[in-house]
């Protein structure tokens, strides 16, 4: 990974370029629960419902240690090894 | 509540690892450990210091969490119940230094200012609030972050038993069993490194940006607007701190207020640009007086960028630095090829374009513009003339290296090949300069001609001074008021209301003084070809050319 400095007054976010959307749904997708209280209920409800309607893609958990900070190195690469797609998600 | 923790009465995974200790950690006698001093200034605007020699409650809080909000009162409670004989301090990370906060929770405790975050830092947190309860000799005793019931009631039983005060009452049944807190803002993206980089001793202090593997760094740049069209090299911490290896000057030292937004150009922030343009460490010196010539009232670089006309910073150096860094001012001399050149002008124009965001459609509103807006910097020959250097001209010793920033157009050639005296090369530059903005424009402002070493040869002959030049340009190009005047031929000249007040047989010179007109050598030893570099609106209505002295 190369890391920069930000050569503008920093005012504005950098901007990230989204990743190409695909037109379906297939494969694995990642849910990924930041680690914030009841974040495993909403999981739990979005993959059901999701499964529902997607009866042929897997799913997979994965969960940041510490919402309060990025998720990993390690944790991001192994999601995007090992899924086409992420849903992030919190709650309270 | 986005960044929220679900850390409540338990110790943040940074914790165990820095104290290994937590308010509900049995064995607090072995697990003790001594926290970081610090002062840091009160609402009051009175230093307060940690340790007191008194058993402490800090509470580290921001305004806008709600978790800090539940917090509140029991600190105060905790205030007024052992203030006496016990230390109570609320820490705020707010930029208000805590003003809104005690005045929306009716604090009366002692509120300490930690906008910087510095404390926050040292305390390692990852969470606020974090509540941590001190002896009088400063070590922890026991440590939580968010709210739990249970931490707090514990942690009146402990200051009760330090202090010997019976807890006051509470109504513990008001309060939720737990709530979790708020990120920290020391850990927040960007300050976290901030942090870090000031605690090592690190120079930079530039928010860092990292780059995932499977993008190009190139390609990236590009991306987020930072280049001029042109690829950059990536400004990488290492680069960054190479560069500032060619000044003394202190990184986070303002160099400049850049316009358009009025941003603070640090030292730090101009080698990054300087990196990214291809800039040497030493070229750095210069770019950093550039910039400070630029961004002053003289120069106008707001106006210089927002005009629909052309013009954009020349940049002229002088003195010995020009062979120091190997600067070009032979052949060539506004081409490509030489890396200091190329490199100085391409960094001056970042800055502005990422520091000042004067960025092309946007602020900088040039209808045609010009290919010196990618870079437009040369050096002057100052040993193939009779005459004094630029700079020596404008009041410098010859031995300072300065550079001298003119708000000019792009390049516009004319041929003298035949001319064998100073009178009549002369007569060629005036005509060449009759046409500079308009050939029906008279009183022009600022000029700047590039006379090369054949040129110079021919005036040396006979002697002539740049004032003999100045003098001749002026008289060769005056002519009556009605021949300036606007008439059904051309629209431009002089407004016949003016030439009225005039009088239609004054005469009126292309420049409204000799001084106006700026001769620079430069250029290649064969060819009698010199170079006009028109520019735009002078004076206080204007730009007024800046030099500065380059501080190596």
């Amino acid at each position: 990974m190369t890391q920069i400095l930000d050569p503008t007054d920093e005012r504005a976010p950098i901007r990230r370029t989204l990743a190409a959307r695909p037109g379906i749904i297939t494969g694995t997708v990642a849910l990924l629960d930041i680690s914030k209280p009841r974040g495993d209920v909403l999981m739990d409800q979005l993959e059901a419902q999701l499964g529902a309607r997607l009866p042929g893609v897997r799913f997979a958990r994965y969960a940041k240690p510490t919402f309060t900070k990025p998720a990993p190195d390690d944790l991001r690469r192994r999601i995007a090894e090992e899924c086409g797609f992420v849903i992030e998600a919190l709650a309270d | 509540m986005a960044g929220a923790a679900i850390v409540s009465g338990r110790v943040s995974k940074g914790d165990i690892g820095r104290t290994n200790l937590n308010g509900l950690a049995p064995g607090l006698d072995q697990r003790m450990s001594s926290l970081p001093a610090f002062s840091l200034t009160g609402l009051d605007a009175q230093p307060h210091a940690f340790p007191t020699a008194r058993p402490t409650l800090l509470c580290f809080v921001k305004a806008d969490c709600p978790t800090c909000t539940l917090t509140a009162p029991l600190l105060e409670v905790a205030h007024r119940a052992f203030g006496h004989v016990a230390d109570v301090w609320a820490i705020t990370q707010d930029a208000d230094g805590g003003v809104d906060a005690a005045r929306r929770w009716g604090l009366t405790l002692p509120v300490l200012d930690d906008a910087a975050l510095r404390t926050s830092y040292a305390y390692d947190l990852d969470t606020v609030p974090t509540a941590i309860l001190a002896d009088a000799a400063g070590t922890q005793r026991r440590r939580f972050v968010g709210f739990g019931r249970q931490d707090w009631q514990d942690l009146f039983a402990d200051l009760s038993r330090q202090t010997g005060i019976a807890a006051p009452g509470i109504d513990w049944d008001a309060y939720p069993d737990s709530r979790p807190g708020c990120g920290s803002r020391s850990v927040e993206p960007g300050i976290a490194e901030r942090l870090a980089a000031e605690a090592s001793g690190d120079p930079l202090r530039a928010r860092r940006i990292d780059i995932a593997e499977s993008e190009d760094p190139f390609e990236f740049l590009f991306a987020q607007g930072f280049t001029d069209g042109l690829p950059v090299v990536p400004p990488t911490p290492d680069r960054v701190r190479r560069m500032l290896r060619g000044t003394r000057r202190d990184p986070q030292e303002v160099v400049a207020v850049v316009p358009p937004n009025l941003a603070p150009a640090t030292v730090e922030k101009i080698a990054i640009n300087a990196v990214m343009a291809g800039c040497t460490p030493d070229y750095l010196p210069v770019v950093i007086a550039a910039i400070a010539a630029a961004c002053t009232d003289e120069f106008n670089m707001h106006g210089v960028l927002a005009t629909t006309h052309f013009p954009t910073p020349v940049l002229i150096v002088n003195g010995p630095i020009r062979d120091r860094i190997g600067m070009n001012y032979r052949m060539n001399v506004l081409g490509q090829g030489n890396r200091a050149n190329a490199t100085i002008g391409r960094a001056v124009q970042l800055v502005i374009r990422n520091v000042g965001g004067g960025r092309p459609g946007e602020v900088d509103r040039a209808a045609i513009g010009q290919p010196g807006k990618y870079t437009c910097c040369f050096a002057e020959y100052e040993e193939r003339s009779h005459w004094e250097p630029l700079h020596v001209e404008r009041g410098f010793r010859r031995d300072d290296s300065t550079v001298t920033v003119y708000a000019g157009g792009a390049p516009t050639g004319f041929v003298d090949q035949l001319a064998r005296d100073a009178r009549t090369l002369a007569t060629s530059y005036a005509l060449a300069l009759a046409a500079t903005s308009h050939p029906k424009h008279c009183l022009h402002g600022e000029i700047v001609v590039i006379v090369p070493p054949e040129h110079v040869d021919t005036f040396a002959k006979d002697g002539w001074t740049k004032d003999q030049i100045r003098a001749h340009i002026q008289q060769v190009t005056t002519r009556p008021v009605r021949e300036w005047v606007q008439d059904d031929v051309c629209a431009e000249g002089i407004p016949r209301a003016m030439a009225e007040r005039f009088g239609y047989d004054t005469p009126l010179p292309k420049f409204r003084s000799p001084d106006m007109i700026t001769l620079v050598v430069a250029g290649g030893e064969a060819g009698k070809f010199g170079a006009i570099l028109q520019g735009w609106l002078s004076g206080p209505m204007g730009s007024t050319m800046v030099t500065r002295k380059i501080e190596e």
